[in-house]
C-alpha cells in the first residue's frame, strides 16, 4: 500500500527569549489510507505540535526548521511538500479542511458561541464548495449530523454550542471535520475531555466513519487503552522524538524501547489486581529548556549504556520485522554523527 | 429512595469502638436551587446529591466513582463542609470514640474538626499559590493552627517533605520550579501537615501523566500504611480506582447505585450502570476486544430526573417496574449493595477473570 502522508525527520522549534524549545525534534512516520496511526506520548512530547505542523498551523514563535511532510493528493498527482508551501497560501488553505481535517480536544472551546453550530458546519462546506446553495449546504449539514449520530439533527443545527452536551458537541465537531470528506482526519485527544461511556460512543463512531469513508486517521492521545483499541500502527513519542514505531500488536506485546516498556508497565489496568504497587518510571519529564544530552530518555532509563546513551542520540532504525526503534540497545553500532 | 437510611450499614452500626466506622454519611442531600427572573424565585432544584449513605472504616480506602455531574465531588465537599448540605448527617468518629455530626455544627465552630480531615486537589498547577515558597505552603496549616515558632514549623515542613519524597532543601523554592508530579507531592505534604485521619482526594491523579500517576498512587498507598490514613478517593478513572481502593461506591445522578468491595464490583457487578461503565473502559491490550455496552442518550438531568429508576431510559434490562418505582439501595449479597429491582435475577458481566491473552 502507498502512504498518503509521509513525515520525515520533522523538527518544529519555538524560538523564545528564554531559549529554544525543541517541541518536535525528529518525528518520522507514514500514514496509510483507511488506517489509523496512533501518536502516543505524555505531555510535552510534541504530539500536538506534530499535528499542527502537518496542517501548517504552528503559531509564532514556532517554526518548522527541518524535515519534510509529503502529502500525496487524491488523483495520483505529484506529491506536495507541505513544509515548502506558504502556510496561508491557496494550496494550503485548500488542503486544510478539505483533504486533511482536525478535531480538537476541547469541544467546549472550539466553537464560536456567536453562530449556531449549523452555521459553522455550513461555512466549512461552502468554503470548499462555493457553488453550493444555502439549502443544499443545510441539507448536507443535516445529513452529516445524522451520520455522526446526533439525534434530532434538524433542530440541533440551529442550536448554539453551549446548548449541547459534551458528547453531542464532540459529534458536531466530527461532523464539521467530515464536511468535505477529508482523506486524513487528525484527531487530537478527541475523547480526553469526555466521560468513559461517551468516549466509547465517540470511538465507535470514528471507527464506523473510517470504514464508510475509507479515510486515514491520525489519533493523538496519551491513553494507551484508546490506542490499543483504535490504532493499526503506533508511534511512541518522547520529548519531541518518535522513539518507537510499529504495528499495534508489536508495540503492546513486544515493545523494544525501554520507554515504551516502562510506559506500558506503569498504566493501571482494569484487569489488574486491586491494591497492588505499580511499577513506575523514575524521575519526571525534563523541563523543555533543559533537555538532556544524548538519548532524551537516558536519565530515566534503567538500561542505559554509560558513555553511549548520555553522549549520542540514537537514530530511529527499522528492524527486520518492520518495527522501528531509536535505542542503542538494539543497534549499538549505529552511533549518529550529527 | 432508601426509606431506611441505616440500610447500608445495618451490620456495622454497632457502637463498639473498634468496629466503628471513622466516617458515616446518612441520608446526605445537597439540592441547589435554580433561580429565575427578576425576583430570583426558586423554580426548581438541582439534586446534586440525593440521599447518599455510606461509611468508611479507619484505614480503609473508599472510592466514589461516576461520570461528570454524578455528584461525587459535591458529596466530598459536603463531608468537608465546603458546602452546607441540605439534609443528612455526616458522622465523624473522634479519637475518644464519640461520633460528631459535622453537618449540624455551625461553620464557626468547625475549625477543631477541620484538621482531622484534609483534601488533596486535582490540579497541582492551580492549587498551589505561585507566590508562596514550599515552606509557606506546607507550613500554612501549621501556622493557622497555632504553631507560631518559625523554626519548629520549618522542622515539621522538612519532615513532611521527606515523607512525600521531596528534598527538604527545596523548602525555599516556589512551585513553578517543580514538575506536575512534584507539585502533587507538595499538595500531599500540605494535606498531611496536621496529622489528619481522613484524607479526601478529589481526582488527585487525573491531571498527571501516566508515568507520574503511578508514582503518586504508590505514594498514597505507602503513606496509608505508614500513617494509618483513611481515604475517600473521588475519581472517574476505574483503572486507577481499582489500584487504590478497598471498596467502591458507584454514583449516578446524585445517588449511589452500587457499593461493594473492589474485587466484587469488577468481577460481579450488580447494577446495569456499573456493567456499562466497566465495559466502556478501553483496555490497553490490542488483542482484547471488549464487548462494549453502548449507552443510548445522555445522563439524566438532575433537576428533572425521570420517574422510577434514574437509569431506566438508558438501561437495556429495564422493565415496567423500573419506570415507576425508584429502587432502594439494598444488600444483595453480604457487603454488596445495589439499587436495582433486578439485581438478584440478572447476571451481569464484570471485567475480572476475562481472558486477556497477556502473560
Amino acid at each position: 500500500m502507498e502512504p498518503i502522508l509521509t513525515v520525515d525527520n520533522l523538527k518544529t522549534y519555538f524560538f523564545q527569549s528564554e531559549g529554544t524549545v525543541k517541541a518536535v525534534d525528529g518525528a518520522s512516520f507514514e500514514v496509510y489510507p483507511g488506517q489509523t496511526l496512533g501518536l502516543v506520548g505524555e505531555s510535552g512530547c510534541g504530539k500536538s505540535i506534530t499535528a499542527r505542523s502537518i496542517l501548517r498551523l504552528v503559531d509564532k514563535p514556532g517554526r518548522i526548521v527541518d524535515g519534510s511532510i509529503q502529502y500525496y493528493p487524491a488523483n495520483g498527482g505529484q506529491a506536495l511538500e507541505l513544509t515548502e508551501l506558504p502556510s496561508d497560501g491557496a494550496t494550503m488553505r485548500e488542503i486544510r479542511g478539505k483533504d486533511i481535517a482536525l478535531i480538537f480536544q476541547e469541544p467546549m472551546t472550539s466553537f464560536s458561541a456567536h453562530y449556531s453550530v449549523g452555521n459553522q458546519i455550513m461555512e466549512a462546506i461552502r468554503i470548499h464548495d462555493r457553488g453550493l446553495s444555502q439549502q443544499a449546504a443545510r441539507a448536507r449539514a443535516v445529513d452529516l449530523l445524522r451520520k455522526t449520530g446526533v439525534p434530532m439533527a434538524e433542530q440541533r443545527l440551529d442550536m448554539y454550542s453551549f446548548q449541547l452536551s459534551g458528547g453531542l458537541r464532540q459529534r458536531v465537531m466530527i461532523a464539521m471535520a467530515l464536511a468535505c470528506t477529508p482523506r486524513i482526519l487528525i484527531a487530537d485527544e478527541p475523547t480526553t475531555a469526555l466521560d468513559v461511556t461517551t468516549q466509547a460512543q465517540i470511538l465507535a463512531l470514528l471507527k464506523d466513519l473510517q470504514r464508510s469513508f475509507g479515510m486515514a486517521i491520525i489519533l493523538i492521545t496519551h491513553d494507551m487503552g484508546v490506542i490499543a483499541e483504535m490504532a493499526d500502527e503506533v508511534a511512541v513519542m518522547y520529548l519531541g522524538r518518535v522513539v518507537e514505531r510499529g504495528p499495534v500488536d508489536q508495540i503492546f506485546h513486544a515493545p523494544r524501547h525501554p520507554y515504551t516498556r516502562a510506559l506500558l508497565r506503569s498504566i493501571p489496568s482494569i484487569d489488574g489486581e486491586p491494591r497492588t504497587k505499580l511499577p513506575t518510571i523514575r524521575g519526571s519529564i525534563p523541563h523543555p529548556y533543559s533537555r538532556p544530552q544524548g538519548c532524551p530518555f537516558h536519565p530515566r532509563c534503567l538500561e542505559r549504556i554509560a558513555g553511549v546513551c548520555d553522549q549520542h542520540e540514537p537514530a530511529l532504525a527499522r528492524m527486520a520485522d518492520g518495527q522501528a526503534v531509536a535505542c542503542f540497545l538494539h543497534h549499538r553500532e549505529e552511533i549518529r554523527q550529527n | 429512595m432508601t426509606s431506611n437510611p441505616n440500610s447500608v450499614h445495618s451490620n456495622n452500626s454497632v457502637n463498639s469502638v473498634e468496629n466503628a466506622p471513622l466516617l458515616e454519611v446518612r441520608g446526605l442531600k445537597m439540592h441547589f436551587p435554580i433561580r429565575r427572573g427578576f425576583l430570583q424565585r426558586t423554580v426548581g432544584h438541582v439534586r446534586a446529591v440525593d440521599d447518599v449513605n455510606f461509611f468508611i472504616q479507619p484505614g480503609e480506602t473508599l472510592a466514589l466513582v461516576g461520570e461528570s455531574g454524578c455528584g461525587k465531588t459535591t458529596t466530598a465537599r459536603c463531608i468537608l463542609r465546603a458546602l452546607d448540605p441540605t439534609a443528612g448527617e455526616v458522622l465523624f468518629r473522634t479519637d475518644d470514640g464519640r461520633a460528631v455530626n459535622l453537618a449540624a455544627i455551625p461553620r464557626k465552630q468547625l475549625r477543631p474538626w477541620r484538621q482531622h480531615m484534609q483534601m488533596i486537589f486535582q490540579d497541582p498547577y492551580a492549587s498551589l499559590n505561585p507566590r508562596m515558597t514550599l515552606a509557606d505552603i506546607v507550613g500554612e496549616p501549621l501556622l493557622v493552627n497555632g504553631m507560631r515558632d518559625r523554626q519548629a514549623r520549618n522542622d515539621r515542613v522538612a519532615e513532611l517533605l521527606r515523607l512525600v519524597g521531596l528534598r527538604p532543601e527545596y523548602m525555599q523554592r516556589y512551585p513553578h520550579a517543580f514538575s506536575g508530579g512534584q507539585r502533587q507531592r507538595i499538595g500531599v505534604a500540605r494535606a498531611l501537615a496536621l496529622n489528619p485521619s481522613l484524607v479526601v482526594a478529589d481526582e488527585a491523579v487525573s491531571a498527571l501523566d501516566v508515568s507520574v500517576q503511578a508514582q503518586i498512587l504508590n505514594l498514597l498507598m505507602e503513606l496509608q500504611e505508614r500513617l494509618g490514613l483513611t481515604y475517600l478517593f473521588v475519581a472517574h478513572d476505574l483503572s486507577v480506582v481499582k489500584h487504590i481502593s478497598d471498596r467502591i461506591a458507584v454514583m449516578y445522578v446524585g445517588k449511589i447505585v452500587e457499593l461493594a468491595p473492589t474485587r466484587r464490583v469488577f468481577s460481579v457487578p450488580k447494577h446495569p450502570y456499573t456493567e456499562a461503565l466497566l465495559s466502556a473502559v478501553p483496555i490497553p491490550n490490542p488483542r482484547v476486544h471488549s464487548q462494549r455496552i453502548l449507552l443510548e442518550g445522555d445522563v439524566a438531568d438532575p433537576s428533572k430526573p425521570p420517574p422510577g429508576c434514574y437509569f431506566h431510559p438508558r438501561c437495556r434490562y429495564a422493565v415496567e417496574r423500573c419506570r415507576i418505582e425508584p429502587p432502594p439501595l439494598v444488600e444483595v449479597e453480604s457487603g454488596h449493595y445495589a439499587a436495582c429491582h433486578r439485581a438478584t435475577e440478572l447476571t451481569l458481566r464484570g471485567v475480572m477473570g476475562r481472558e486477556t491473552g497477556q502473560n
